[in-house]
């Protein structure tokens, strides 16, 4: 079986992240690039199944040259190998270019399972999973908080709010994995070692058929952006014995009680 | 060719598993009354649609399609898709409007991708200009407001859940069945649903005014329901950090932070939380912060109009009888 997991390099969350206010992209100066966690639980999830079954694991990412160095990180974890998809021309790309790149990738690589995160912690868009379902022409099992993968189907469990849903589906499929699931294992020496050998491919838009300035496509643009003065704290006092009075109080001179 | 008003905004209805229009609705057809005229979509059981069509004329909607069909409880997210796409080629609309939900956000993919159309995600409002439709987003946990627009043909816009306050005027019904042939598409089988038993007359976490969260500083389910008990005397919706979902006090429907809710109350309440980057990414454009940690570097202080330095074991309770005290 041939697992794709995608993967996606994100400004490290624990800093202050900052938006270019000329072109509306991260500023990917202001802070450290990590490989998204949740990108990170999607490749246990495919690592683990690998570990007691017959499977191919390859990591898949759209991003800039530089983040190379970030996906080769799920190689060190043990992917067998990875494929990005580099190109001038898709930088900023929205939703819809970012999903026809990634599928016509995934096709060109061929693939039974394809194992994405819900949620990126900088688009937060979580559509991206169902947009390749659909131009893949397979179902979409989305934001799984457990998974049970089989050798010619997958099947999961989904929590709502209003309830608790188990999916299945025969292979090929999308799915997408939620926070619930374990964290991922962290690479090894060994495995930093291997991830040097291991196949690293490079592909443009045009290698995987794909014009990034294709104008048959609507596309989603910004059109205007603004930072906002970041909050600034108020008073803050010591508990002496009547802390939860004082914060009655508060409570009720502001109208909040 | 239609009879569909040219500033047509279809919105796609959903329902609770009972029936009934569910609460994003109100807000989605509030949306799409400030931009043009709403029409909304139904996809229900067989026999369902009626009582669907007029709670949402009630809220708004000029007119209502609907689709009965025994499909949408037994395949994952592609009959909706499709009866949004017939909905969509017969009204020919100027947006349309999806709730950010994990049923909303499939939906909206499979529709978007499938149609070509320009897709805007976790919208918190909505306006006109000469252009066009322009959906507004809060991003980087509120430290940016970004506007996005399609470059041509209708914008698809997933509206988060309880940012929109705006309500439409309500409307006779007009009920229109739509016919949807099924694509054909590929689909997950839904197995089984179980429904959560709703036992609790709290506010919902999405959209509330009020919010009560606890975090690991609680230290253990039992504890947490000091975090539930001012909940109920505030009239609060509970919320929790990640720690507290992940040690289990509390299910992962009501974290709040980046990869949970994004919350924008009047009032919200951080008892035991950290008050990480992460966390303050989903609550710091609240109103007024209250914030109770024993640590007084606690990051949370940094965004909190009133901290508080102690213990929540000893002041929550107090607060609560001050706040009970108040009511006789
Ligand atoms: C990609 C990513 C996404 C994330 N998304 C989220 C998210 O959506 N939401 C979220 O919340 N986190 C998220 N996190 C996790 C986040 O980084 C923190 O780990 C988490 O918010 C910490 O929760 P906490 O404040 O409850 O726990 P801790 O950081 O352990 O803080 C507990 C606090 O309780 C205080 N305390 C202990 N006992 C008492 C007492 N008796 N009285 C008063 N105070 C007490 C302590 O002083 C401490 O400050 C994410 C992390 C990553 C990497
Ligand atoms: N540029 C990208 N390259 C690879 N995978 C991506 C990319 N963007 C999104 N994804 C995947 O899609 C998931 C959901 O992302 P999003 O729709 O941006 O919230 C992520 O967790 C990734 O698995």
């Amino acid at each position: 079986m041939k697992i794709i997991v995608l993967v996606k390099e994100v400004p490290d969350t624990y800093g202050e992240r900052k938006l270019d206010l000329e072109t509306g992209l991260a500023d990917r100066a202001a802070s450290e690039a990590v490989l998204d966690e949740i990108g990170e639980r999607a490749l246990e999830v495919a690592l683990s199944y690998a570990d007691a079954n017959e499977a191919e694991v390859v990591v898949m990412s759209m991003a800039p040259e530089r983040a190379a160095t970030t996906i080769r990180k799920g190689l060190a974890m043990g992917a067998a190998s990875a494929v990005q998809v580099a190109d001038p021309g898709l930088a900023g790309a929205d939703l819809g270019l970012t999903a026809r790149t990634l599928a016509a990738a995934i096709r060109t690589a061929g693939f039974d399972l394809v194992v994405t995160g819900n949620l990126s912690t900088d688009g937060s868009g979580g559509v991206l999973p169902a947009m390749l379902a659909e131009l893949l022409e397979v179902p979409n099992l989305t934001a799984l908080s457990s998974v049970e993968i089989a050798a010619d189907s997958v099947s999961g469990t989904r929590d709502t709010d209003d309830g608790t849903m188990r999916l299945s589906a025969k292979l090929p499929a999308v799915i997408s994995i939620t926070e619930a699931l374990p964290d991922a294992r962290f690479p090894n020496f060994k495995g930093i070692m291997a991830a040097k050998k291991k196949p690293f491919e490079t592909l443009s838009a045009a290698d995987v058929g794909i014009d990034p300035q294709d104008l048959t496509a609507a596309a989603s643009i910004m059109t205007a952006i603004a930072e906002k003065p970041p909050r600034s704290a108020g008073v803050k006092i010591t508990d002496e014995g009547d802390a939860g009075v004082k914060i009655a109080e508060f409570l009720i001179e502001n109208r909040l009680a | 060719m239609t009879d569909y008003a040219a500033d047509s905004i279809l919105v796609l209805l959903e329902a609770t598993p009972t029936g009934e229009l569910a609460k994003s609705a109100a807000g989605l057809l509030g949306a799409a009354s400030l931009i043009g005229t709403p029409v909304a979509l139904a996809v229900t059981a067989p026999g369902q649609a009626q009582a669907l069509a007029e709670q949402a004329a009630a809220a708004g909607a000029e007119r209502v399609l609907t689709v009965e069909t025994d499909a949408a409880s037994t395949q994952l997210t592609v009959p909706i898709a499709d009866a949004l796409a017939a909905a969509a080629a017969t009204v020919a609309p100027d947006a349309v409007l999806i709730s950010n939900s994990m049923e909303g956000r499939d939906v909206a993919g499979r529709f978007a991708a499938r149609t070509n159309a320009a897709l805007a995600i976790d919208a918190v409002g909505l306006s006109r200009d000469e252009e066009g439709v322009v959906a507004h987003h809060s991003v980087y946990g509120g430290a940016y407001n970004v506007d996005s627009a399609a470059t041509f043909g209708p914008l698809v816009v997933t509206v988060r859940e309880g940012a929109v306050e705006t309500r439409a005027e309500a409307k006779p019904v007009a009920l229109e069945a739509l016919d949807a042939t099924p694509s054909g598409k590929a689909a997950a089988t839904i197995d089984s649903f179980e429904a959560v038993t709703a036992t609790s007359t709290r506010p919902e976490l999405k959209g509330a005014t009020k919010v009560v969260s606890g975090g690991r500083g609680l230290g253990s389910a039992e504890n947490f329901a000091l975090v539930e008990q001012l909940a109920d005397t505030l009239g609060a919706a509970v919320g929790a950090s990640r720690a507290a979902v992940d040690a289990g006090y509390i299910p992962q429907t009501h974290q709040v932070g980046q990869t949970g809710v994004s919350v924008s109350p009047q009032l919200y309440i951080a008892l035991g939380i950290s008050g990480a980057i992460q966390h303050r990414a989903g609550m710091q454009t609240a109103k007024t912060i209250v914030a109770v940690n024993k640590d007084p570097d606690a990051p949370i202080f940094e965004v909190a109009d009133f901290g508080v330095v102690g213990d929540v074991f000893t002041i929550v309770p107090q607060l609560i009888s001050a706040l009970a005290e108040r009511k006789k």
